[in-house]
């Protein structure tokens, strides 16, 4: 048996390691047929099967076993086998089901965008985009919390939470004496430190970052500014706890916010310490290295410099309008 | 009158003591398992029983234990669920409390066959006094020696603990069991890896029902063969079913699978009818999880033929006029109850006991109890029926484990059938709120029963 397995995802075969995820798989593949992943972390052991978002059909079990998964599978928990054959896209079963997902998601969740810190960059937002419906048909009053400090830095706001359980895989992660889980069950079940208690960890921070939703929010940075208005650049410095590679968000020459670089994923690549996090705002802490790559699609892109506008010669021109295809039509998306 | 296995001496007095149980023939299984008969010929004697889970799932048990892994130098466990929560059901807690031998007896056998050598009984937090019942038991057990050390002298040491769970409905979901049984928050786990291979501790276990466990006592003194003969088709041997509403006499009857529908709810032998002369309306066979039946449908196929108790006859026609047989509550409701008020009564049931771990259930199972509340309270709209089939929809089938499931399936079901109730509750929303609306044209065309019904 080779080290490899096969496996087809919305009729894109890829080879994997076996012990591979499903969403895994399509990651390798990339574009659209990556499943959304609300609570899957790759960085968080364990993380993942809670949100039901990246649920996908497998038409086919395996080369031994061809009988198809009687039931939709969640693509983050579920490994791969040799001959498996997956629909995402392409089956309107899944659609239709995580729409229905992501409207379970929506109905107990604020929709407070316009006051929301994380809207700009949060995943949820997205993901509405992408599958929800306009309208809410959820007529009753939506669940409340009372917002609670988690500490001096970190504010947590229930109201928005979709019990992810990122943070407190992080939580459990980064510390030992384990002050942060989820108390109460059902919808109203909410995550709680347990009276209060301060999450004291150096790596604390983090649970902001791994927050899909507004939720956890840093309070240095909260209400300071809208996402879109910010630059993000990435930069560096020799830290002494953590790897120091993030990256500052500039509006003007002030930074107003410090985050660990998030990948395409919207996963950060290593988590930052507290100290970088929350106390280093001056440009002369960092070394700079370059803009962070942002999606075309992100709302934070209609801000930033790598998207140049065509200039008006070249709109003009037919010949210079091929060479600048790519940018034009980044101009008329827009 | 058929043979009773399980409860053949429910009637003898002092039978929750070990000289009685004793005396009256138990832990003649556990000498006869132990004595003489190897771990794989006790899993071979139940595979041949056909006693299939009766839990609610009913899988096969032979097969289950079967498919437990067995590594060398890990330890294997056999854990008893008798977290009995659902609305309906009551067998478990009836035999625990009147015959807690019959378990720890089937638990002997079944630990032996399996090679547990230490299992738990994970008792429902509300159960306390079943709880001391049980430790009693053991304690008598264990001073008889047929628990701890070296059993009867054969070698075979085996523990036996009681677990007082939290209270949750959940925690009898197999995975958040052994979660709780760890010591942590009852969520139910993502499967696979299946208990069987990865469970308490990260160890191979098996997980079964209290009666499946009880159940295998009869196999093992009787034969599995013999069992076998008992029933019909792939539903073989008793089962408990614990019957409760509108019924004359509701309580724990101990039935041979097989037996007609109607046979149970009217014969003098088991519920004797429905209370106060009143006419049957609907029924929910297995609990409250499973789908409502009117009782046209309770009683007769689909095709006309008589309905039976067993695990594919209830289930006969799927989910368009069929059940389930679930843990065996039975619930019959006359013709005043308001199926509105009950589903919208199991549907705040299950908005309660969700775990909250994932998105459907957690949040759609408080959107129908709210949707149902308001129809039921007269706050209703036509498009609410509707808007309950879809979010039913949505919730099935996309979640960790079947509470969703058991969640969207009563109300699916009840508006399948007693659509025009919902509508009739939109529609008159001031009278729905002192008046029923009766039995409308469920019974049809059963008048045949009514016949029956005049004993």
């Amino acid at each position: 048996m080779s080290d490899k397995v096969k496996v087809t995802i919305d009729g894109i075969s890829v080879e994997v390691a076996p012990g591979t995820t499903i969403l895994n798989a399509a990651r390798q593949i990339g574009g659209d047929i990556v499943p959304p992943a609300m609570c899957y972390y790759s960085k968080l052991e364990g993380s993942g099967g809670k949100c039901r978002t990246c649920i996908v059909k497998v038409s086919k079990g395996s080369e031994k076993d061809p009988r198809p998964m009687p039931k939709l599978v969640a693509s983050c928990r579920t490994t791969v086998m040799d001959g498996m054959e997956v629909l995402n896209i392409t089956s309107p079963e899944v659609i239709e089901a995580r729409s229905g997902v992501v409207e379970m998601l929506l109905i107990n969740h604020p929709l407070d965008c316009p006051v929301c810190d994380q809207a700009g960059e949060c995943d949820l937002q997205n993901l509405g985009y992408e599958h929800g419906l306009q309208k809410t048909r959820y007529e009753f009053e939506r669940r409340t919390f009372e917002r609670i400090d988690i500490g001096d830095k970190i504010q947590l706001h229930m109201n928005r939470c979709i019990l992810c359980y990122r943070c407190v895989f992080t939580a459990d992660q980064i510390t030992n004496k384990r002050v942060h889980g989820i108390l109460n069950r059902g919808d109203h079940s909410e995550i709680s430190t347990y009276i209060q208690t301060a999450v004291d960890n150096d790596f604390s921070g983090n649970v902001i970052d791994v927050c899909p939703v507004g939720a956890l929010t840093d309070k240095t940075f909260r209400f300071k500014n809208r996402v879109w208005f910010t630059k993000p650049i990435d930069a560096h410095r020799d830290c002494p706890t953590c790897s120091g590679k993030v990256t500052l968000w500039y509006k003007g020459e002030d930074v107003l916010r410090v985050t660990a670089r998030k990948d395409i994923y919207g996963e950060v690549e290593e988590f930052i310490c507290n100290t970088c996090r929350f106390d280093k705002k001056k440009t002369a802490d960092w070394v700079i290295e370059h803009p962070t790559h942002i999606s075309d699609t992100s709302v934070i892109a209609s801000n930033h410099y790598e998207t140049l506008r065509p200039l008006p010669v070249i709109q003009n021109n037919p010949q210079l309008q091929q060479a600048n295809k790519v940018e034009l039509e980044k101009t008329t998306k827009f | 009158m058929a043979r009773k296995l399980l409860l053949e001496h429910i009637n003898v007095p002092g039978i929750n003591k070990f000289d009685v149980y004793r005396q009256k023939g138990g832990y003649r299984a556990v000498e006869k398992a132990l004595k003489t008969l190897t771990p794989d010929e006790v899993v071979e004697e139940v595979k041949k029983s056909g006693l299939r889970g009766r839990g609610g799932a009913g899988f096969p048990t032979g097969m289950k234990w079967s498919f437990l892994a067995k590594p060398e130098g890990v330890a294997r466990y056999l854990v008893c669920n008798a977290d009995e929560s659902e609305p309906g059901t009551f067998k478990d807690r009836y035999l625990m409390t009147h015959i807690p031998h019959a378990l720890i007896e089937g638990m002997i056998v079944s630990s032996f066959a399996l090679g547990a050598n230490t299992s738990y009984i994970y008792v429902r937090g509300e159960m306390m006094p079943q709880i001391r019942i049980l430790e009693k038991a053991i304690a008598e057990a264990k001073n008889a020696g047929f628990l701890g050390k070296n059993i009867l002298g054969t070698g075979y040491d085996l523990e036996l603990y009681v677990q007082p769970g939290g209270g949750a409905y959940i925690c009898g979901e197999e995975t958040a069991l052994l979660e709780s049984l760890e010591g942590k928050r009852g969520n139910p786990r993502i499967k696979p890896p299946f208990p069987a291979i990865a469970g308490l501790y990260g160890c191979p276990t098996v997980v079964n029902n209290v009666e499946s466990i009880a159940a295998t006592v009869p196999i093992i003194n009787d034969g599995g063969d013999e069992y076998a003969k008992i029933g019909i088709g792939r539903s073989t041997g008793t089962k408990l079913i614990s019957a409760s509403g509108n019924l004359v006499r509701p309580g724990v009857y101990e039935i041979d699978l097989g037996l007609p529908v109607e046979e149970f709810i009217y014969s003098d032998e088991y519920c004797g009818g429905i209370a106060n002369g009143k006419r049957l309306k609907a029924t929910v066979a297995g609990g409250s999880s499973v789908p409502i039946l009117p009782a046209n449908l309770t009683l007769k196929l689909a095709n006309g033929e008589p309905r039976l108790m067993s695990y594919e006859s209830l289930s006969e026609g799927g989910f368009a006029t069929g059940s389930m047989m679930g843990s065996g509550g039975f619930i019959a409701f006359d013709e005043d109850q308001c199926i509105v008020r009950n589903t919208w009564n199991f549907s705040r049931f299950y908005h309660h006991e969700s775990c909250g771990q994932c998105s459907p259930c957690r949040e759609g199972t408080g959107w129908m109890e709210k949707v149902l509340h308001r129809i039921e309270y007269g706050h209703g709209k036509m498009s609410d029926i509707d808007l309950l089939v879809d979010v039913s929809k949505k919730i099935e089938g996309n979640t960790i484990c079947p509470l969703g499931d058991a969640a969207a399936w009563p109300v699916a079901s009840a508006i399948r059938h007693f659509r025009d109730e919902f509508e009739w509750h939109v529609k008159e929303p001031i009278k729905c709120l002192d008046t029923n609306y009766g039995l409308a044209n469920y019974a049809e065309p059963i008048a045949k029963a009514e016949v029956t019904t005049g004993n």
